[in-house]
């Protein structure tokens, strides 16, 4: 008999946006000062005398009431800002819900991302009892399980080397391994697997189901609705911080794809600390745009479409090319498109704001969903700068005018692309 | 089938409420975290540096120098008779330790976003581990001191040690509970005022000399005292003095209301930081 783990029950999370307070002592001494003078406070905002509060509130959860069952996994999807981050963090406990409950049995340990607490100086060995700890285990639960964790992460070799030393992916793996082999009872893992090589990362999908397999129980957390539907038995979908749909993982994840809830054309960073990038390039913005310079997220299948993005450089000296990968809905890469600009190919850029735009062909996709992972690369030596996954996403549409590669035909036709070949006819009258 | 309220849960997970939210079980629970962050702080010290750990006495003693002269050949402030050198070192070293737990836990919120933005452990841990950990420097600098206060003892004969040596550990637990009282509730107020960690180094250097560290709480005029009750460290620095050296104005009195005092002080430390601790992250 199964029995219910975690019960999440009509939770509500507020957040306030904007100002929420100066931030420094002293200003909010002057706002005081002059409230107990009468004056207006010299920190207001202009033409806001009476801001209304509620204006500059969310909710980034609303009424989300949910049971998992043991052994389950359950895929939770929505598009970015859907409420799902604000969701783990809550039940990972990081921070508290407004209102609601979520009552559970056991232990939770979160992947919200791997290599939490590692100290540089440390060697591998010790991150790993650090690390562990940080995550709730005892020393003895992580001497048990050393070896273990060691093998899969396949650094036996550096395991005394400090992890300053230690390359990405094998600081990574050492991660992973550490979440995934302390037996919690409920493990957290949110967009983990978006880094590491293709084949450690099936080593962790594989990991991770066998975790099912032991009675344990997953919330998992991804764009990628191939291992959402391979791995879960029962998924979630978030939409404006409501469920939307809860049921079986492929019915979920298709009916995301196919009511367009997973489209989004335009991507903004606004604020620049969270852009995706590094210290010398960061992303604003990426958008799928018309030949008429606006975004949509449903493009006609004759239209062409240019995929744009926006960056900003702080750092010159380096030769940076953008490159994109277009997906579609059953996760078969499309192609691989670099950046073709003659006139940047060999220099490196100075710093400034950039905008670069792919412009495909119309009659070239085939209806249906692209995803478009968008990344900016040095390749010499190769460094990457940014690499955002599930980006932008759109949607083809075929209106059935009678001028594009099906021409009247309504059915479903096959193929990840569907270009409007030229064809040619030879035709003799053969005369008896 | 609705077995809800017959079914046992670890844990439940509930909006904020009151101010008296505060879970002691909890960090006994996690004592092999704090044991591997004291361990994590000791081990990073000594990799990066050799002269890491010569550090501990290096500060003290230079310091030192520079009061004995400065204070004492210079200014000529008095030292109950006592010989420069000790009467500054004592007071150095006694300082010393709560300050470093102060500084060193003024920032937990904020050094720590990124650990504590992802994971879930009881955050009073980190700031008892720094306190925790500044123990072992401490323990250096206390056998420096040790070892000029034997050299002065066979030498002189102005030094007295007090039977009341026998509440050093409730000294020093003294000095850490004021420092991690103070350090967490100016990291919960950092979280909301940044300006805040500017002030708390100045603040502490300006702390010192309200505090009888540089010259005896004796030679302040009669009718000054009364400041120094107000100042809890003030009784702690004057009875360390009395228990090694014998010298100094300490009066019980005094000291239990500064152990009062800390006590206090640490109790409103560990309710406003477990009150900031579940919100914290969505304003940070």
């Amino acid at each position: 008999m199964s029995d219910t783990v975690i019960q999440v029950e009509s939770l509500w999370k507020e957040y306030r946006l904007g100002v929420i307070s100066h931030h420094t002592l002293t200003r909010d001494l002057q706002s005081w000062w002059a409230r107990v003078c009468g004056k207006e406070d010299p920190n207001s905002q202009i033409g806001s005398a009476h801001p209304s509060r509620s204006e500059d509130r969310f909710w980034a959860l609303q009424d989300v009431s949910f049971e998992v069952k043991q052994g389950e996994i359950l895929g939770i999807i929505g598009r970015n800002g859907a409420g799902k981050s604000t969701l783990l963090k809550i039940l990972s406990q990081v921070t508290a819900p407004t209102k609601g409950e979520v009552r559970f049995k056991g232990r939770i340990a979160s992947l919200l991302e791997v290599g939490t607490g590692f100290h540089p100086e440390l060697t591998g060995r010790e991150n790993i009892f650090l690390n562990g700890a940080i995550l709730g285990m005892s020393k003895n639960d992580i001497c048990d399980r050393l070896d273990e964790i060691v093998a899969f992460a396949e650094v036996e070799k550096f395991i005394d080397t400090p992890v300053k030393r230690y390359s990405s992916g094998m600081y990574v793996r050492l991660a992973f391994a550490v979440a995934a082999h302390l037996e919690p009872e409920i493990l957290i893992v949110d967009e983990v697997l978006a880094v590491g090589d293709a084949q450690f990362q099936k080593k962790c999908l594989g990991k991770l189901e066998s975790v099912g397999k032991e009675g344990r129980t997953v919330l998992f957390v991804s764009h990628d609705m191939t291992s959402i539907t391979r791995l879960c038995d029962r998924a979630i979908l978030l939409y404006q911080g409501h469920i939307v749909n809860d049921g079986p993982a492929d019915e979920v994840a298709g009916s995301y794809m196919d009511t367009g809830l997973g489209v989004q054309a335009l991507r903004l960073w606004p604020d620049m600390k969270n852009a995706p990038g590094n210290n010398i390039v960061r992303l604003r913005s990426a958008k799928i745009k018309l030949e008429d310079g606006s975004h949509s997220e449903t493009i006609d299948i004759r239209s062409p479409l240019g995929i744009e993005i926006e960056y900003d450089v702080f750092e010159e000296g380096h030769l940076l090319v953008p490159n994109y990968n277009l997906r579609n809905r059953e996760g078969i890469v499309l192609f691989f498109a670099l950046d073709q600009d003659t006139a940047w190919k060999e220099h490196s850029r100075c710093k400034g704001r950039y905008k670069s735009t792919a412009w495909v062909p119309g009659n070239f996709f085939a209806e249906g969903i692209v995803i478009v992972n968008i990344a900016i690369t040095t390749f010499m030596p190769f460094h990457v700068h940014i690499h955002e996954r599930d980006a932008v996403v759109f949607q083809i549409v075929d209106s059935l005018d009678g001028d594009s590669a099906r021409r009247e035909f309504g059915g479903s036709l096959p193929g990840v692309v569907r270009p409007l070949l030229r064809w040619t006819t030879d035709f003799e009258a053969v005369i008896e | 089938m609705n077995n809800t309220h017959k079914q046992k849960w670890d844990k439940i997970i509930r909006p904020r409420t009151g101010w008296f939210d505060i879970h002691p079980g909890e960090l006994w629970k996690y004592r092999d975290l704090i044991g591997l962050f004291v361990w994590r702080d000791f081990v990073a010290i000594y990799k990066q540096t050799i002269l890491g750990p010569l550090w501990y006495i290096v500060q003290p003693l230079l310091t030192t120098l520079v009061f004995t002269v400065i204070f004492g050949t210079v200014a000529k402030l008095p030292t109950d008779g006592l010989p420069p050198f000790l009467f500054y070192l004592s007071g150095v070293i006694a300082w010393r330790y709560f300050a470093d737990c102060l500084n060193n836990t003024a920032n937990t919120f904020v050094g720590n976003a990124h650990i504590f933005g992802k994971v879930y452990f009881p955050r009073l841990t980190v700031p008892v581990s720094v306190v925790i950990s500044n123990l072992i420097g401490f323990g250096i600098q206390f056998l420096l001191f040790i070892a000029f206060f034997l050299y002065y003892w066979q030498n002189s004969s102005v030094i007295h040690p007090q039977p009341a040596l026998l509440l050093l550990p409730i000294l020093v637990i003294q000095m850490a509970a004021l420092g991690l009282g103070f350090g967490i509730i100016v990291s919960s107020m950092t979280t909301r005022y940044r300006d805040l960690t500017h002030l708390v180094g100045f603040g502490v250097q300006l702390w010192m000399y309200a505090t009888p560290v540089v010259y005896p709480a004796s030679s302040l005029p009669e009718n000054w005292r009364w400041i120094l009750l107000l100042n809890p460290m003030a009784p702690v620095i004057e009875a360390f003095r009395y228990a090694f050296l014998g010298t100094g104005s300490i009066n019980l009195q005094s000291w239990l209301i500064s152990l009062l005092n800390t006590v206090f002080i640490l109790f409103v430390g560990i309710i406003l930081f477990s009150r900031v601790e579940k919100s914290f992250m969505d304003t940070v």
